[in-house]
């Protein structure tokens, strides 16, 4: 547990400090932000109805362009050679680098949101049902995205193999969540089932992705 | 006896009469498969001949997902028992399974724009059948991207065990969803929904389809073995001039 405190804060720390790998993933959010509110137009009705697809459009590929930096300078510096070598549950320390991954990478984008569906217009009531979407939805991004860094690590220009091996299994979490972001701003029903589907694809990834991804290291590490 | 099997003449001598009858029922079953499904079933009452593109679509479909399940379990048996010729079966279906399955969309495209009034709709089977083509990509693209063909065999083995998740969403998409798509009409308990004289041609063409795709794997396994070969013999500097694998 201590080591897994350690290897979060540590990560998070290098995310904030060093190369600032944390503000540029925010910085990435923003920029796609507005390339889509440059190509969609400036008309507040279409806008307002695509702010939240937009918002988790963003997300989703904030965190795939962020994907190599989990696993990559460790893996190059033999950091990971000391996590594997000296790890009683390799799948824990797995689960402590998606941890920092999303802490460093994504939750920033989530504190952004509220700016970004500002400027994308989004309807007062669509705020929080988007944030609790992205808050239960994201962490599969880095689950995920934490197997997929973790298959390609002893490749050299892995970022597109990443992306391809990611981006199918982000599926379910993108289309529930942003199901769920649009059925709570239209105060539907179906707010809560979607948003638990959200949860299920979430709590889904966190058993599988450190299981395969801690089994991907040792082969490659091997 | 069963590692023997890596060896690729030894492969090609005991999988011959099996490649022989699979290619010949693949032939039998393609003739008679068109045959019914062309000119001896009757056109649908609402969507007129049309209801053919079945023949074609319906089978390359369950073909996607068989050859991914075929491709899981191989992976699975070489994740677990390191057996090389389980890695070569997986590798072999994965480019078959890939086509099965752009055939299934493009038929089904196809068949869409006149019932449906549109090429494409993203409804819960089109757009799981389209994932599983992405994964398919995935898996083929993990395999050419790492050199060493064992670390190879491991991760990719990985890639399809996760990616396997999709099959059941793409089989029962249709009864979680309101969907687009006809739900299942064929192995549905209380029987099948479709006329026997339309049941024929189409069971002919998944048999048909299933041997298309036992006559396919095997030159594939063969070709990949051979390459394995190769290469190795290469690496002890026995053969130059060859192109490594």
């Amino acid at each position: 547990m201590k080591t897994f405190l350690a290897i979060i804060l540590r990560d998070v720390t290098l995310g904030f400090r060093a190369g600032g790998g944390a503000t540029q993933a925010a910085m990435f959010f923003a920029l796609v932000s507005l390339v889509f509110a440059l190509a969609i137009g400036p008309e507040p009705a279409r806008l307002s109805a695509l702010a939240a697809p937009i918002l988790w459009a963003g997300a989703l590929l904030s965190a795939l362009v962020s994907l190599d930096r989990i696993f990559q300078s460790d893996y190059e510096d033999g950091t990971l050679d000391v996590l594997v070598e000296t790890a009683d549950l390799l799948e824990l320390r797995v689960l402590a680098k998606a941890a920092a991954h999303w802490l460093s990478s994504l939750l920033p984008l989530i504190v952004a949101v509220p700016l970004f569906a500002l400027l994308l217009n989004l309807p007062v009531e669509g705020y929080w049902p988007l944030l609790a979407s992205l808050l239960v939805g994201t962490p599969a991004l880095s689950l995920i995205g934490a197997l997929a860094a973790a298959l390609t690590l002893a490749l050299r220009r892995a970022s597109i193999l990443v992306s391809i091996l990611a981006a199918p299994l982000y599926a379910p979490a993108l289309i529930f969540g942003v199901g769920a972001a649009e059925a709570g701003a239209a105060g539907a029903p179906s707010f809560v089932p979607t948003l638990l589907l959200v949860a299920a694809s979430s709590l889904f990834a966190l058993v599988f992705a450190p299981l395969a991804g801690a089994a991907a290291i040792r082969f490659n590490m091997s | 006896m069963i590692a023997d099997l890596a060896n690729p003449e030894r492969f090609e001598r005991f999988v011959k009469p099996f490649w022989l009858t699979a290619s010949a029922l693949a032939v039998i079953l393609l003739a008679l498969g068109f045959y019914f499904g062309l000119f001896h079933s009757p056109a649908d009452y609402q969507q007129g001949d049309t209801v053919r593109i079945m023949y074609v679509h319906v089978p390359a479909a369950m073909m996607s997902m068989a050859c991914y399940t075929a491709m899981a379990v191989a992976s699975i048996v070489g994740f677990v028992w390191k057996h090389p010729l389980a890695d070569v079966a997986a590798k072999a279906s994965a480019p078959i399974g890939a086509v099965f399955t752009a055939l299934a969309l493009v038929t089904g495209s196809l068949w869409g724009k006149p019932m449906w009034g549109a090429w494409w709709v993203w409804d819960a089977r089109l757009t799981s059948e389209l994932i599983l083509f992405f994964i398919y990509i995935g898996y083929i693209a993990i395999w050419e991207a790492v050199d060493d063909k064992i670390r190879a065999a491991r991760l990719a083995a990985i890639v399809a065990i996760v990616g396997f998740v999709n099959i059941p969403i793409i089989k029962f998409s249709v009864d979680w969803w309101n969907s687009l798509h006809q739900g299942e009409s064929i192995f549905r308990r209380g029987g099948p929904t479709i006329d026997g004289s339309m049941l024929l041609p189409l069971f002919l063409m998944i048999g048909a389809y299933m041997m298309v795709y036992a006559a396919l794997l095997v030159p594939a396994m063969k070709n990949e073995l051979s390459a394995r070969r190769i290469a190795r013999l290469e690496r002890m500097g026995g053969v130059s001039g060859v192109r490594p694998e």
